[in-house]
């Protein structure tokens, strides 16, 4: 269950999709003009991303390799049409306002990216759970940008207007005003020394794709597998180098205690005896 | 004692011009115009006048203070930004729009991209660009003596024909720069004479929009020079399109620059939704200086020509 917690913590604040490995920036500036479109597109996204791991982690045994991508796809893209249905079911004026964006979760990169780098190397719980912590983060990251750009377009929160008319700078709901915000708050992340994927905090690798699972298309895989295998060689050994020294080192601080402990046994024993003669 | 070490690359040209001066001339140079403006449309525009070129100098004082830059205030390429936005603004704007945009072409246009000399389009135009997207209505609504109306390429786009003699002096509506063909002639005569600027790009801007208005628009000696003499084209064509930063250095790049930049204006004119469209032409062949300079780059004296 542990394991489950961290995968939410690492989807919101360590890995968040948006802002730390800036994925899906399709989504993240053309639909972040209101905030109730922020938050509807990171849930539609969610409910896609939690049933895609759960179910290609399931089948992840089953499914060849040549052909994943295709096979995810097909698994995306069925789910995408149901919740496409539901929102057109259920919230037609979020359907409307969503438009093309929502066909377009199926080709989210955050959703195939999770696919490859996480749900079909790790079991089914896990995988929901980063699924569920994927969704959350870029539904938070979402609406940060889209409440910026509400308040100043148009000067309102979730629809609540509290700014006059005429002091809205109607830029920021138009396509430039979501490079602006998304680069402010860029800005302000590497300020404040966050992690993102602009101030080098992201770790860099020799690997041709940065060693960045996360990020993977699984396309530069088959180039790197030889450095992989190095890389996870070196690391093996270097654990049990590592251990058997600690393991070494402690026998050696025990020994050297005993006979520290025994030589001042030994003075004191020593000592009384000098004096004596 | 750094300061004495501090060789630079040759050529060592000795030169008395500093950005200073040349700064200063093209202020000088935009006076006639800011004059005839603020005779024309009232106190109101000499406020607009103030309030943007002092916008534009204190964020670059603020800004270059909080990132602990060199201060380079005292090089006028602040106030030059604030004056060209500020006659690019109609008369009776509220005074905030013109604030605005001075903070978002000093800091977001010029200073993030590291201040002068590095900024890609220019700052003053992205700053205009910016408030007429944000601020559609307030930035078109030409005012003057309490008689509003639309500015006759409005008129002309609308097919009506307009008087070239008033738009050559200058008693049309427009923004506060713009309107008075001969107050800038003047101003970029004066230009031209200092050597601040080639007639290059000028002339040959203002040309393609004439050739382009004659074949595409109509065959009429009156709708052509409306168009010359229309809307910002000779501001923007002797005092904008001619920034040092934004523009090519290269003589036959600053031909090709200008021949773009009327054919794009001619574009958005005569095709496009709006009866202007100097400014998007300008910023948008700001863009395209590297490609252009690129192209036209002259091989280096002693580097070998194409052989035969």
């Amino acid at each position: 269950m542990n394991k489950c917690i961290e995968r939410i913590y690492n989807g919101i604040i360590k890995e968040n999709p948006t802002f730390v490995l800036m994925l899906g920036m399709c989504p993240t500036l053309a639909v972040t003009t209101t905030a109730t479109n922020g938050v509807g597109m990171g849930l539609s996204t969610t409910a896609v991303l939690v049933f895609s791991n759960l179910i290609i982690s399931a089948l992840r045994k089953i499914i060849p390799d040549r052909v994943r991508i295709p096979a995810y796809i097909v698994i995306v893209a069925s789910l995408v049409t149901i919740v496409q249905l539901l929102l057109q079911a259920f919230v037609p004026s979020l359907y409307s306002s969503l438009g093309i964006f929502i066909p377009l979760i199926v080709v989210n990169c955050i959703i195939l990216g999770r696919a490859e780098a996480y749900a079909a190397k790790n079991g089914p719980l896990e995988s929901a759970f980063d699924g569920i912590g994927m969704g959350l983060g870029f539904t938070v990251g979402l609406t940060c940008i889209a409440i910026v750009r509400e308040i100043l377009g148009a000067g309102a929160v979730f629809g609540f207007e509290f700014i006059p008319e005429d002091f809205r700078i109607t830029i920021f709901g138009l396509a430039p005003g979501a490079f602006f915000v998304l680069a402010g708050l860029t800005a302000l992340q590497n300020k404040f020394k966050a992690p993102s994927a602009t101030n080098g905090s992201v770790p860099q690798s020799a690997l041709a794709c940065g060693g960045n699972c996360a990020s993977c298309s699984g396309a530069s895989c088959m180039s790197n597998h030889a450095a992989l295998e190095v890389v996870r060689e070196k690391a093996e050994a270097d654990a049990a180098a590592a251990k058997k020294a600690a393991a070494e080192k402690a026998a050696a601080a025990k020994k050297a205690a005993a006979e520290k402990a025994a030589a001042e046994k030994a003075a004191g024993q020593d000592a009384p005896a000098a004096k004596k003669d | 004692m750094s300061k004495l070490l501090n060789v630079s690359a040759s050529p060592h040209v000795r030169s008395k011009e500093t950005t200073q001066s040349i700064m200063a001339d093209v202020c000088i140079a935009m006076l006639p115009a800011t004059a005839f403006g603020v005779f024309q449309f009232g106190f109101h525009a000499l406020l607009v006048l103030i309030v943007t070129v002092a916008a534009c100098v204190l964020s670059e004082y603020v800004f270059q203070k909080m990132m602990k830059l060199p201060l380079t205030v005292s090089d006028m390429s602040a106030v030059v930004t604030g004056m060209i936005l500020a006659l690019n603004m109609p008369a009776n704007i509220p005074l905030w729009i013109p604030a605005l945009g001075g903070i978002f072409a000093i800091i977001v246009v010029k200073q993030l991209y590291g201040g002068i000399g590095q900024n890609f389009m220019n700052p003053a135009l992205a700053g205009r660009c910016f408030l007429l997207i944000s601020f559609a209505g307030k930035m078109s609504d030409f005012a003057m003596d309490g008689w509003s109306g639309a500015t006759p390429l409005a008129q002309l786009k609308a097919g009506a024909s307009v008087d070239v003699a008033a738009m050559f002096i200058g008693k049309i509506p427009g923004t506060i720069g713009e309107v008075s063909v001969i107050a800038l002639l003047v101003g970029g005569i004066y230009l031209a004479v200092k050597k601040v600027i080639s007639l290059r790009i000028p002339v040959t801007y203002i040309l393609t929009v004439a050739v382009f208005a004659f074949i595409f628009g109509k065959q009429d000696m009156n709708y052509v020079l409306a168009h010359i003499c229309g809307g910002g084209l000779v501001f923007g064509a002797f005092f904008m399109a001619t920034d040092y930063v934004t523009s090519p250095i290269t003589p036959k790049g600053q031909i090709v620059f200008g021949v773009l930049l009327g054919v794009l204006t001619g574009l958005f004119r005569i095709f496009g939704g709006s009866a202007e469209g100097v400014s998007y032409a300008i910023i948008i062949s700001n863009l395209l200086v590297p490609l252009i300079e690129r192209f036209t780059l002259p091989t280096a004296f002693g580097k070998e020509g194409k052989k035969s």
